[in-house]
């Protein structure tokens, strides 16, 4: 199976180990993949600062950079909840064209979990992690994008992960894009109450499926100097097999 | 008060919430209390998705129609007996209401259950002209009491109290030396309260839904309040905000049913008052008069644009009791008396845009609050909506967005300005790197370092790593 890789502008610059170990992933579980370099971003910043022209742009190249793939797979629920945005927001009488392009490019977009375990259908991808761990579902994953299980199933398979519940799972961590600089104070607040919360479970890692809110957390994790490790769950559905997939 | 209050500086009534630990604590707890029972009752009546589709088509269609529901009603509490106003802006409003007070030359006023009249500043236009204005509802009557404290909450709106503080404002302001047990706390209030509910010559309350076909007021309420306001004092004038109607009894059972389940979590409330024109011959109670005062106040500009959802609200809170923002700051941050994100969508549009102009950023478009409304409005995507209207009128954005947006527009459509710009960024932040984070970031970085540290860009970006395996062969 051919799969094109979105990487997001996060994972490709600043966690681009994320983004190794999704092609790694891939092509253990047999996948062909393509990554078209003429991608950038999917334009939700500017989408969601309320700046549509800008955010049409970024929309209009992503979606011919990725007009001939057959699946479109990003390691970010986020990003691919953005990209299936695109229907909505060419919304004008004179957009029909690029409102059908965007159709076609939301039915072929997937994150990572979702097309392991809905195209795939893989749930153990027979990885080893033995840590303690808690599990963050970002907001936009789970109710925009609508991907609630696929992580959990997966994670249930990987083999010495011991998995704790994250009191108050359904609150957001307080990432929210701009909103973290601009709101910087009221973000401040939100990740100290998601922090606390991690420490409640005693979790050595922290693993999530959004490289935006792990950078948030992460960030603050490491300003107050606890120990919590941040890890991304491309890299954990690789852990115990990095050797193999080189 | 009227609908705004509070320093009007955005940020400086957020810093008094977020320093405010202790009211942080009791909306948590509050939060907490609600969220819970509401996902329990939605459980137990089963269906809550479908419930919440035919909530949604219910108010759609009444707002599609609103021109024919609102003759409808009309026509019906004519045909009663009642009178009905039209009122076009808040101070048509107050004045036909002075009126009608004045006529009677009444002087005492018990009030139930309205935040519109609050929205219009009703009680400062009546204790203008002399009167006395008793709020009747336990969490107004505490804040009317501890100065006209503005509200913190739709359906709570002195959740930013606890019991104690009550007690504390009880004692202060009437002498109150019980206590600070709820039972003997509402024991008190009942005692203060009664003689103001016998000797009231006009009676005022919101409307939670009116019935177009049959000309009646609903009121929710759980402490009976709201029917002796209606009952006892010789008039009665109801007001409400022009969009709250249903068609017919069938649909007020299924609002009624959204309502007290997202508002409180309960399948019912202790009262539902359905109040239909006067006393009429032959009747035992009700009033001798009855007006309905119905307020456009900005809500027909809504209609027909793109906000026109935000007229299926309720007003049960149920966003509110979901939103991790309005949990840390507070609502009498959103110096509205619609806090939350439901106040952040409609304050901008009913009240002062440029007063209010923050309260579309103050949300991390989490969506929370879209997933837990009975009627489903998007609410979050609202909140975006009032972004771009904000950065479409260019004058307003900031200088350093709208050009940083344009930037991003221009290097987002171009892979090789893309490719450009991440060399760049980590050659240039290379000095402030400090094993592998940056702890204090130049200029545009300083929001982010300032709580938080930032990744600094890895030596090979993710593109290179995938060139250079290529090159190298190692792809299978």
């Amino acid at each position: 199976m051919k799969v094109s890789l979105f990487i997001t502008c996060l994972a490709d610059v600043f966690y681009p180990e994320v983004g190794r170990a999704t092609v790694e992933l891939l092509e253990r579980l047999g996948c062909e993949v393509d990554f078209p370099v003429a991608q950038t971003c999917c334009g939700q910043p500017a989408f969601n600062s309320g700046f549509h022209r800008e955010a049409k742009k970024a929309a209009r190249h992503m979606i011919e950079t990725f007009a001939h793939a057959d699946y479109v797979v990003a390691p970010s629920g986020s990003c691919t909840a953005m990209l299936k945005e695109y229907v909505h927001l060419f919304s004008e009488e004179d957009e029909r064209e690029w409102q059908e392009k965007a159709r076609a490019l939301a039915e072929k977009g997937y994150e990572l979990t979702q097309f392991l375990v809905e195209i795939l259908r893989v749930e153990d991808v027979d990885a080893t992690l033995p840590v303690k761990a808690t599990y963050h579902r970002s907001c936009h994953m789970t109710r925009l994008l609508g991907v609630k299980d696929a992580p959990m199933k997966l994670l249930s398979n990987v083999k010495g992960l011991s998995l704790t519940e994250l009191p108050c799972a359904h609150d957001c961590c307080g990432f929210g894009g701009t909103f973290s600089v601009k709101m910087a104070p009221i973000s401040q607040q939100m990740a100290d109450e998601k922090v606390s919360h991690i420490k409640e479970t005693n979790a050595e890692v922290l693993i999530g499926a959004d490289c935006g809110c792990l950078m948030h957390l992460d960030g603050r994790i490491r300003r107050q100097g606890k120990p919590i490790r941040v890890m991304h769950i491309a890299q954990v559905l690789q852990s115990g097999l990095e050797q193999e997939g080189r | 008060m009227g609908m705004q209050f509070g320093d009007v500086v955005f940020y400086r009534r957020v810093d008094k919430g977020i320093r405010d630990q202790f009211m942080r604590n009791a909306v948590r707890a509050a939060q907490e209390r609600m969220r819970t029972s509401r996902l329990r009752a939605a459980e137990e009546l089963g269906d809550w998705e479908e419930w919440r589709q035919l909530g949604e088509e219910i108010r759609r269609h009444t707002l599609e129609h609103l021109d024919f529901y609102l003759k409808q009603l009309s026509d019906r509490v004519h045909e009663l007996g009642g009178h009905v106003f039209f009122a076009q802006t808040a101070e048509e409003a107050t004045a036909y209401i002075r009126d009608v007070v004045q006529k009677r030359d009444a002087h005492r006023i018990v009030k139930s259950k309205s935040m519109v009249t609050e929205e219009i500043g009703l009680n400062t236009a009546l204790e203008a002209i002399g009167c006395r204005v008793v709020e009747t509802d336990l969490g107004e009557y505490i804040l009317q009491v501890d100065d006209n404290d503005p509200p913190s909450h739709i359906v709570g709106p002195s959740i930013h109290k606890d019991r104690e503080r009550i007690r504390q404002v009880f004692a202060e302001k009437l002498g109150y030396t019980g206590s600070a047990a709820p039972e003997e706390m509402t024991a008190f209030v009942r005692q203060q309260l009664r003689p103001d509910f016998l000797t009231a010559e006009v009676g005022i309350t919101g409307c939670n839904f009116a019935v177009a076909e049959s000309g009646t007021v609903c009121l929710v309420t759980n402490e009976g309040n709201g029917r002796l306001v209606t009952s006892l004092p010789p008039v009665h004038i109801a007001v409400m905000g022009m969009e709250r109607i249903v068609p017919t009894w069938e649909e007020l059972e299924v609002m009624v049913g959204l309502l007290c389940r997202s508002a409180v979590g309960q399948k019912l409330t202790s009262y539902i008052n359905c109040l239909t024109g006067p006393r009429a011959a032959g009747e035992v109670d009700g009033p001798e008069e009855f007006h309905l005062v119905i307020i456009d106040n900005g809500r027909s500009d809504i209609l027909g644009t793109e906000f026109q959802s935000v007229l299926q609200c309720i007003r049960c809170g149920a966003c509110l009791n979901v939103c991790p923002v309005y949990r840390h700051i507070g609502g009498q941050a959103y110096g509205s008396i619609y806090s939350g994100p439901i106040g952040a969508v409609l304050s901008p549009l009913l009240g002062d845009e440029e007063l209010y102009r923050e309260l579309p950023y103050a949300s991390s478009l989490c969506a929370a609050c879209t997933e837990a409304c009975p009627v489903k409005i998007p609410l979050h995507e609202l909140l975006i909506q009032h972004r771009q209207k904000t950065a479409e009128k260019e004058r307003q954005s900031p200088l350093g967005e709208r050009l940083a947006m344009k930037a991003f527009g221009m290097v987002f459509e171009s892979p090789r300005l893309y490719r450009w710009g991440t060399k760049l960024a980590r050659t240039a932040l290379r000095p402030w790197e400090e094993d592998g984070v940056i702890r204090q970031g130049p200029g545009p970085l300083q929001p982010w370092t300032s709580i938080r540290d930032l990744p600094s860009p890895k030596r090979e970006t993710f593109r290179e790593w995938f060139e250079n395996r290529r090159k190298r062969g190692e792809q299978p």
